[in-house]
């Protein structure tokens, strides 16, 4: 028998394998050659420095929205806007990264705070709805991903800007890049992968080491049980939200610190945060299962700009994307699957 | 040769890692009703299982009528007389009891459900059992009692000769089981014949004919109820003797623990539950509250423990006044609590074992210390638990979900308890439990009261509460309406006073 840890490791697995198989059958249908195909993937991040490091750059915010997702869900809350988060802590980290003067010491700080602080008030406002009115958290956090939207183009074209459409760079004493990474690689690879690690510890120590996490996971089972035990379930939800929203913040900031160093009006969604909902869901909503899912969406988003190289259009690998999701929400198949695989093999 | 209606020879059935049953045989004669006993566990529901097609035995035979039968899935089952009522109702609610009957083989004109037929049949059906049952009534209309009987004329429209009950006194008040016992002796002279899954023995000894027992997956004989005693089959039940009155010396009540002064409660729909309610607990007695469910007992607890608010009245503890703290500080200040409801409100079932026996100490040094946990010290806490109550799981690392009712039982009280608390309460504390877990808790709960701890017992079972209290408070419609000495009532009289002063009109309503 396989024990219920071992199935949270091997289901995405195998969801990530089928999912590349499954590819491979669509390429073929399609007359393209799927070996040319997911070598010219490889290729697209493996080839050069520069691609390795673009593609550190683009796996650093899914961490973040993973986490983000990943917390909501283990203390038993649906973040679906992370989204509008990452935007209101993009805008926050550029906002102090042109506006404040400060050595970097405390200018970099101060920024990412803003934007985790951003972040955790644009999740605040589902959680206290949710916490004293009930409001399904869900439905709030959409609405919440337009107003983001709005209001930060508002900022960006009147506030930051005078009627612009991108802002100026923060300064360089905010930027999270650094001139012995960008002359090591040529690229705009940046810090924030360190900021996105060390956030990755900070979800798990809460989870499993603090109280406050022993609370947040015992109301994100049962509210009735923590109410017993004296728990103040409201005060809960809040708390997980801004952690959750704090970490989508964060998210903003690497794009606004670091990849783009600046930011830019909208007039769609970033889909960070809602990728960032793939990417819990394929690691587990474990923390550590964050870092390896981020990784593969990283990979495979990057990498999949070189595919045309072998004639094979990219948007292919969306649809790996997509399948490998729907394997893993599947995933009780694949269970079912193995487990006859085990008793087929007893008889 | 005997005439059996169903016979079940030498069945076996294995999952992996566990054999549920080992060679087991129930022969059921046709007319009598036939009582399947055994511990929670003990494989009773996976027999009636195989018996209703849901799951195919490794070895062993069926026999209907003598014949040689495979029932491979529940219609087989149907088909060959066999009905099963359920412990859970499978009712829809917004459905009328006709509605709800046909369900899945409605009679048909044309291609409409013809539901004046289905009201007639269901209705005749009703009348020639006996069954009263209003056939346009909705069943959210209708009492739980009600309910099971629509559930057995379900399985008599779809033709069952036998007719499987799996606990059905369960979820029935006194009057309720009563009621049902006549229903069943109808049955058995319309020539029926009942299977009846329990494991209390007096309604055995009252109703059954004979009693097939196992334990532990093997079956331990059939035995005529005629020729045998309630010691005999509980012994052979748990396989040790069973003592079911538990001893105990007399209380020595000493300064009073808990005061109630008019304490008046709502439920959710804002209708009072309590109603200006004065009840006192002293150390070193056990108060049993009477009553049957719906009459405040629920909103009493919750009001005491902080988990409702209470919109008039007091609530002393150690002349403290706790009317109006929070559920922590009560807790704190000296209540236990063990819930009605273990599974809504007992336990975090995904928590581990180890989680939830800190699940009201967390917080508190040593298990926490400057917000983060010492695991080692919770997990040294948890293990000791498991072993002074006799908590059967794997580990303490074991999620609580996977333990059995009795186990998870074992686990709350011994949290409950460990915390010393001056008042322990304790609803429902063996519901659904086997005689070997009762005796358990029954003997912890006079022990604390031997420590001179006030114990706050509310039940529904009338046994428990004759056997465990020092005194007994009747509750209904919110008031405790009588305080009596177990040593001078006896069921009747705790019946009675249970339906309040209008006990025609409430067997009337049914």
């Amino acid at each position: 028998m396989f024990s219920s840890t071992k199935f949270n490791f091997i289901i995405p697995i195998i969801s990530v394998l089928l999912g590349l198989a499954a590819g491979a059958i669509i390429m073929l249908i399609f007359g393209y050659n799927p070996i040319l195909g997911y070598q010219a993937l490889w290729n697209g991040v493996f080839d050069s420095p520069f691609f390795m490091s673009e593609t550190v750059n683009r796996i650093t915010p899914y961490i973040l929205t993973g986490l983000a997702i990943a917390f909501a869900f283990r203390t038993g809350l649906f973040n679906i806007g992370a989204e509008g988060q990452v935007l209101v802590g993009w805008v926050a980290a550029v906002w102090v990264g042109t506006a404040v003067d400060a050595p970097a010491f405390i200018h970099l700080p101060l920024a990412l705070l803003a934007a985790a602080a951003a972040g955790a008030l644009w999740a605040f406002v589902p959680g206290i709805l949710k916490a004293k009115l009930g409001v399904h958290e869900v439905i709030v956090s959409i609405m919440m991903n337009y107003i983001a939207l709005h209001v930060t183009n508002y900022l960006i074209r009147f506030v930051l800007t005078d009627n612009q459409e991108t802002t100026e760079p923060v300064k360089q004493s905010a930027s999270l890049t650094n001139d012995f990474l960008i002359g090591l690689t040529g690229s705009r690879l940046h810090l924030g992968f360190i900021v996105a690690l060390l956030m990755v510890l900070v979800m798990w120590i809460i989870l499993e080491r603090t109280k406050l996490g022993y609370e947040l996971k015992a109301v994100g089972y049962n509210q009735h049980a923590s109410n017993y035990a004296g728990m103040k379930v409201g005060r809960n939800i809040v708390v997980s939200m801004l952690i959750s929203g704090l970490f989508a913040g964060l998210a903003g900031a690497m794009q606004g610190l670091g990849s783009f160093g600046n930011a830019f009006t909208n007039t769609a969604f970033s889909n960070l945060g809602f990728d960032g909902i793939a990417v819990a869901l394929l690691g587990g909503n474990n923390p550590f299962g964050v870092v390896l899912s981020a990784s593969l969406f990283g990979f495979l988003k990057v990498g999949s700009l070189n595919m045309s190289s072998a004639g094979v259009p990219n948007e292919i690998i969306e649809i790996v994307i997509a399948l490998i999701i729907l394997f893993v929400a599947s995933g009780f198949i694949i269970r079912w699957a193995l487990l006859q695989l085990k008793k087929g093999e007893k008889k | 040769m005997e005439n059996y209606v169903i016979e079940m020879l030498n069945i076996r059935k294995e999952f992996p890692g566990i054999v549920a049953n080992d060679n087991i045989t129930l022969q059921v004669k046709k007319g009598e009703i036939h009582a399947l006993l055994g511990e929670n566990g003990a494989g009773k529901s996976t027999l009636m299982n195989v018996l209703f097609g849901l799951y195919q035995p490794d070895k062993g035979e069926i026999r209907v009528d003598g014949k040689k039968v495979e029932i491979n899935d529940p219609n087989v089952a149907n088909k060959l007389g066999i009905g099963m009522v359920h412990q859970h109702f499978m009712l829809i609610d917004t459905f009328t009891v006709a509605q709800n009957i046909v369900l899945g083989s409605e009679p048909k004109k044309g291609l409409k459900i013809d539901m004046k037929k289905a009201v007639r049949e269901v209705q005749e059906l009703s009348d020639r059992y006996g069954l009263q049952v209003d056939a346009t009534a909705k069943i959210s209309d209708i009492s739980v009692g009600m309910q099971q009987r629509v559930e057995i004329l379900k399985t008599l429209y779809r033709g069952a000769n036998v007719v499987i009950l799996d606990e059905p006194t369960a979820v029935l008040t006194p009057q309720e089981i009563k009621e049902l016992i006549v229903i069943l002796q109808t049955l058995i002279k319309e020539g029926k014949s009942i299977i009846l899954i329990t494991h209390k023995l007096k309604e055995i000894m009252e109703v059954c004919d004979r009693c097939t027992v196992i334990r532990k997956g093997q079956g331990i004989g059939t035995v005529e109820i005629s020729e045998t005693n309630p010691n005999e089959l509980a012994s052979l039940m748990v396989g040790r003797e069973i003592r079911f009155s538990t001893e105990k010396q007399p209380a020595a009540p000493k300064e009073t623990i808990l005061a109630i002064e008019g304490l008046t409660v709502q439920d959710s729909r804002h209708v009072d539950m309590v109603k200006d309610l004065n009840l006192d607990i002293r150390a070193g007695e056990i108060v049993g509250i009477a009553g049957v469910d719906g009459n405040g007992q629920t909103e009493l607890i919750e009001a005491i423990t902080g988990l409702r608010k209470k919109s008039a009245g007091k609530v002393m503890l150690k002349n403290q006044d706790i009317t109006s703290m929070p559920v922590r500080a009560i807790t704190e200040s000296g209540v236990g609590h063990i819930p009605q409801d273990r599974h809504k409100l007992g336990l975090v079932l995904d928590f581990s074992v180890g989680e939830n026996i800190v699940l009201q100490t967390y917080y508190q040094k040593p298990y926490a210390k400057g917000g983060i946990l010492s695991f080692k010290r919770i997990y040294d806490k948890a293990k000791a638990l498991i072993e002074e109550y006799d908590v059967r799981t794997p580990s303490h690392l074991t999620k609580a979900r996977a333990l059995s009712g009795g186990n998870q039982q074992k686990a709350i009280i011994g949290r409950e308890i460990d915390r010393n608390p001056d008042l322990l309460i304790a609803a429902q504390p063996t519901r659904g439990l086997d005689v070997g877990a009762i005796e358990f808790i029954h003997k912890r709960l006079i022990e604390q009261r031997d420590q001179g701890k006030a114990v706050l017992l509310v039940s529904f079972e009338l046994d428990e509460i004759l056997n465990v209290s020092d005194r007994i408070a009747v509750m209904f419609d919110g008031k405790i309406i009588a305080t009596v000495n177990p040593k001078e009532t006896n069921e009747q009289e705790l019946g009675l006073l249970m339906a309040g002063s209008k006990i025609e009109k409430e067997g009337a309503q049914n």
